[in-house]
């Protein structure tokens, strides 16, 4: 059957050519979600209608995201015998200058141009895959995205797609799980299980029927890598699935995609529709005889339904409701009481590279502990968020401080948080720790499936954990006592301590029920609930106990904690704030020093950012005294 | 045969057999909310849990396995225990006095036993949504406050009476036991049998009419043939309540909705407790000699004059099924093929 795949392979090399002409520009726009949401569709658009306007000819072409969030709307030009040109935060109208000056001209606008990929670009920008963003990235499982067509199949095979699956077509399915095993690859959905063993789980059972589930319920808060993988290079997971199916014996697979991600449901239709018909898909399979099809189920919003039982549950259409222990392996008994193998999006991506790579080479990247990469959106208060994708074992200061640039405004790092509502918190002295499975789980937070958020000294701590209690609060099924009210009780309390009535005994109290969640819950979700204030409590025990003790929020956050108040010394009574003020709390006059009427003032803050920074008049007083003294009326006796 | 040792005493178990099931059979308690030996396990309470052989699980769910050690009384296994009864106690109404099942509750019973005390309940924010109870059905009404969302009532709905009217809605804190559409009992499926209510642990679900029997009497429901055994809560002379009798074979302590809530009949006013016929346009009340030779005479009188066929009976569904038996055979002795039943109409 290689001999039918290459056939296939040359068909599609063959009909790219006949689609592409190299020689024209090619012009690529980041049409994933993210791009879409910036403008990107209004700036193809604006292309297409410039090009037909000047009658140029050039190629245009919609691509999944390249990871580069802070810079979108993206344009990338490509002309013949030049280098990649990449132009960021494009607008239509920057997009008719593009298309002007260097697509038909040959000015490649220095002052628009982001940079350049690859060698011999122009010397006025910068070479951007040599720079702080990609040179510490390592990109496997996201290698196409951003790069090819995700709606045309033959860009995947053109870059070795479907490869993978031809050549574990022709192995035994055990030496496929022999070489999983070897590789070392562990899930990418968070909790990071061998692969290969789960593999081998699922190909032990005698069943007439067995199932392969992509979990694609990527819910955590600024989380969006499964997002990208399947908007940029759904063949990849289609092909990593059918491989799967291939390997432990089941004829049926399904996507379980959260119906929040349109975009991807509609790409993953029609790559599974175009590899039906290149019989990469679908009945006799290159030929083999065996048959593999695949059906997308979209999920309703439910978090927990990412958590494997519930998810099966949620397929067969129950409440999706974890299925308490002790129970079958998913991998015995899932759905529909048949073996399943469920893996997240990433996993099975980056399999098909594995299979036609050899497991040296994906043990060649990474730790010994934990082989590949890992994918990360990197969100929060830094200087280049997105999506981004490095070797196992990198450090966590490189992510921030170089491939991220650092934190926004030059402000001081204060912690960054992993594993979204899960994970945990780590301050600045565990900045040098490597990210991997092991090392981050000892520090107290975890992978998990990948969001990666910066926080900074304008953040508070208690503010941050009380943020992520509330969305596990929100989306706990319900099903058992420590989570259903355990989090409620949690948040109930940080609630308290944030709003200035945190009681002595809070802290105890939080870490006794911390452990009683985790120790009590039924799934993963509750056992993990915890995490985000037992890590904030462990790290910045001193900005709870500054909250419940003298009222004071340290990072000047919590509302019924601070205070607005102007110094009469710095007011220049420019009037400013009080023209600003949406409540009109602010009286003075010219030449009269403001003051703000503590009774009318809602806390909004926008008199503060209204002051000029020369003046910083306005100020944010927090602390027991304070709160009393503007209580009184007298906040300027303090 | 498996060995298990629980607390330091041996016992032995058939396999398949729970740590809950063990630790009865050793004497133990152990104290759970969710769990009802007439149904599935359903594991959500989280107040059984116990270590076996060093980790903490459900002693509801988990299978024995020979030579396990089970201990029920580790502290980390009372620390998890107690604070999952005090998160429970959180959103619990408070005030017991008021409640149906005071002193007769399963959330006090485990409350007592855990030791809440009031010094550590301080530091816990209560949070109780005043929703008003549903009072739409004639004969029980639900409590919110009072719900442990144990799910015990809609296991038995699903599992004993097979109708499936209640669910599990909403997520998280907001979850409640509901029908379909949240819409009140009276409007679903629910055929007011009262399983449910009967194995509440709380008085979440609680008697339309509250009683307190002064004492029981031994019956047979007298609803239809089935013969359903129960029990007759009784105060002077009057029933007052109505139970089904775990030990009848019959039913095994289960009573539809007839023969649980229908026995205003027996105290009723309009009850008849003689035969009447009726003189002169108006029932009066006679004897059952007056009564049965008025019918035969009636009855051989028409037989008679138009021939047997002109004959028919119709029996009720409150007859036994020899009493239905004996019934045609008196229409058939009598030369007639007319007979009915009351349940074919």
């Amino acid at each position: 059957m290689i001999q039918k795949f290459d056939t296939i392979e040359k068909e599609a090399l063959e009909a790219l050519e006949k689609e592409q002409n190299n020689d024209i520009p090619q012009i690529y726009v980041g049409c994933a979600t993210c791009g879409n949401a910036t403008g990107a569709q209004s700036v193809v658009q604006t292309i297409k209608n410039k090009l037909k306007k000047e009658d140029f000819k050039a190629e245009i072409k919609e691509v999944g995201c390249i990871g580069m969030c802070f810079a979108e709307v993206l344009v990338d030009v490509i002309k013949p015998g030049q280098p990649r040109v990449s132009y960021h935060g494009v607008t239509p109208e920057i997009a008719e200058e593009i298309v002007e000056s260097y697509v038909i001209n040959d000015d490649h606008r220095p002052d628009l141009a982001l940079g350049y990929f690859g060698e011999g670009g122009p010397e006025d920008v910068e070479r951007i895959d040599a720079g702080d963003v990609f040179k510490n990235q390592q990109r496997v499982i996201l290698k196409n995205c951003g790069v090819i067509d995700p709606e045309n199949i033959n860009e995947y095979i053109a870059r070795g797609g479907y490869r993978g699956l031809a050549e574990a077509l022709e192995m035994k399915q055990e030496d496929i799980i022999g070489v999983l095993k070897d590789s070392g690859l562990r899930g990418r959905g968070g909790a990071g299980f061998p692969a290969g063993r789960k593999w081998e789980s699922c190909l032990k059972p005698q069943a007439d029927q067995k199932y392969v589930i992509c979990n694609a319920d990527e819910g955590d808060p600024g989380a969006f890598m499964d997002r990208s993988v399947l908007e940029g290079d759904p063949h990849s997971v289609i092909e990593g699935m059918i491989i799967a199916g291939y390997t432990i014996g089941s004829s049926k697979g399904y996507f379980y995609v959260r119906a929040e991600y349109p975009l991807a449901i509609k790409r993953l239709r029609r790559a599974i529709a175009q590899a039906k018909e290149k019989n990469l898909l679908g009945e006799n399979i290159l030929g083999t005889g065996f048959n593999f099809e695949l059906e997308i189920f979209q999920g309703a919003g439910a978090f927990v339904c990412g958590e494997s039982t519930a998810l099966v549950m949620s397929i067969e259409g129950n409440r999706g409701w974890p299925k308490p222990l002790p129970r079958p392996r998913t991998t015995e008994e899932g759905l529909w009481g048949k073996p399943t193998l469920l893996n997240n999006v990433k996993t099975f991506s980056v399999v098909p590279q594995i299979l036609s790579k050899g497991a040296e080479w994906f043990r060649g990247i990474g730790t010994e502990g934990s082989p590949g990469t890992a994918v990360f959106a990197l969100t929060g208060k830094i200087n280049r968020s997105g999506l981004i994708e490095v070797p196992m074992g990198i450090e966590l200061d490189k992510i921030i401080h170089e491939i991220g640039g650092g934190i926004l405004d030059d402000r001081k790092f204060k912690a960054v948080q992993t594993g979204g509502p899960s994970g945990g918190c780590l301050p600045e002295d565990k900045l040098h720790l490597s990210v991997d499975f092991d090392t981050l789980l000892e520090a107290g937070s975890m992978m998990g499936s990948g969001g990666m958020v910066v926080i900074d000294e304008t953040t508070c701590m208690v503010d941050v954990a009380r943020y992520f209690l509330d969305f596990t609060f929100e989306e706990s099924c319900g099903q058992c006592v420590p989570c259903r009210q355990g989090t409620q009780q949690m948040l109930e309390v940080l609630n308290d301590i944030c709003e200035g009535r945190g009681r002595e005994g809070d802290i105890e109290h939080l870490l006794e029920l911390g452990d009683a969640i985790i120790k009590g819950s039924i799934c993963g979700l509750g056992q993990t609930a915890p995490n985000p204030v037992l890590s904030t409590i462990q790290y910045f025990q001193d900005e709870y106990e500054a909250h419940i003790k003298d009222h004071t929020c340290p990072a000047l956050v919590c509302k019924n904690l601070i205070v607005y108040h102007i110094d009469e010394e710095k007011c220049t009574a420019c009037g400013r704030c009080r023209k600003a003020c949406p409540v009109e709390a602010i009286s003075g006059e010219k030449k009269v020093p403001h003051k703000i009427d503590q009774e009318l003032c809602t806390k909004c803050g926008i008199c503060f950012q209204e002051c000029p920074e020369r003046f910083s008049a306005v100020e944010r007083l927090t602390g027991k005294e304070n709160l009393a003294a503007a209580a009184r009326g007298r906040l300027t006796d303090v | 045969m498996y060995k298990v040792t629980i607390n330091g005493l041996d016992v032995e178990v058939e396999q398949g057999a729970t740590v809950f099931e063990a630790a009865e059979k050793a004497g133990i308690y152990i104290p759970t909310l969710c769990y009802h030996p007439d149904l599935p396990t359903f594991g959500g309470c989280r107040v059984c849990m116990v270590e076996a052989d060093g980790k903490i699980v459900t002693a509801c769910r988990a299978p024995v396995t020979d030579g396990m050690v089970v201990k029920t009384d580790t502290e980390e296994v009372r620390k998890v225990r107690l604070t999952n009864v005090e998160l429970i106690l959180a959103s619990h109404h408070k005030d017991c006095q008021s409640c149906s099942r005071n002193n007769t509750c399963k959330l006090q019973e485990v409350s007592a036993f855990v030791g809440i005390n009031q010094d550590r309940m301080r530091q816990i924010r209560r949070s109780v949504e005043p929703v008003k109870p549903d009072d739409s059905n004639p004969f029980f009404h639900r409590d919110f406050t009072r719900c442990i969302l144990c799910g015990i009532c809609i296991r038995t709905c699903q599992e004993i009476n097979g109708v499936a009217a209640i669910d599990f809605a909403f997520r998280g804190f907001h979850t409640k036991v509901s029908v379909l559409g949240d819409k009140p009992l009276k409007d679903s499926q629910c055929e007011s049998c009262g399983e449910c209510l009967v194995r509440c642990p709380t008085g979440a679900l609680y008697l339309a009419e509250p009683a307190v029997a002064e004492r029981e009497v031994e019956s047979v429901c007298t609803y239809c043939g089935v013969g359903c055994g129960i029990k007759l809560g009784v105060r002077g002379d009057r029933v007052i309540k109505v139970e089904g009798n775990r030990d009848n074979q019959v039913n095994r302590g289960d009573l539809c909705v007839k023969g649980r809530f229908g026995f205003g009949f027996i105290n009723h006013p309009d009850r008849l407790t003689k035969p009447l016929i009726k003189k002169d346009g108006i029932f009066v009340k006679t004897s059952w000699d007056e009564a049965l030779d008025f019918i035969v005479d009636k009855m051989s009188d028409i037989k008679a004059r138009h021939g047997a066929d002109s004959l028919g009976g119709i029996s009720s569904a409150r007859c036994t099924n020899e009493e239905n038996y004996l019934f045609q055979k008196l229409f058939r002795a009598m030369g007639t093929n007319n007979v009915d039943h009351c349940a074919r109409l």
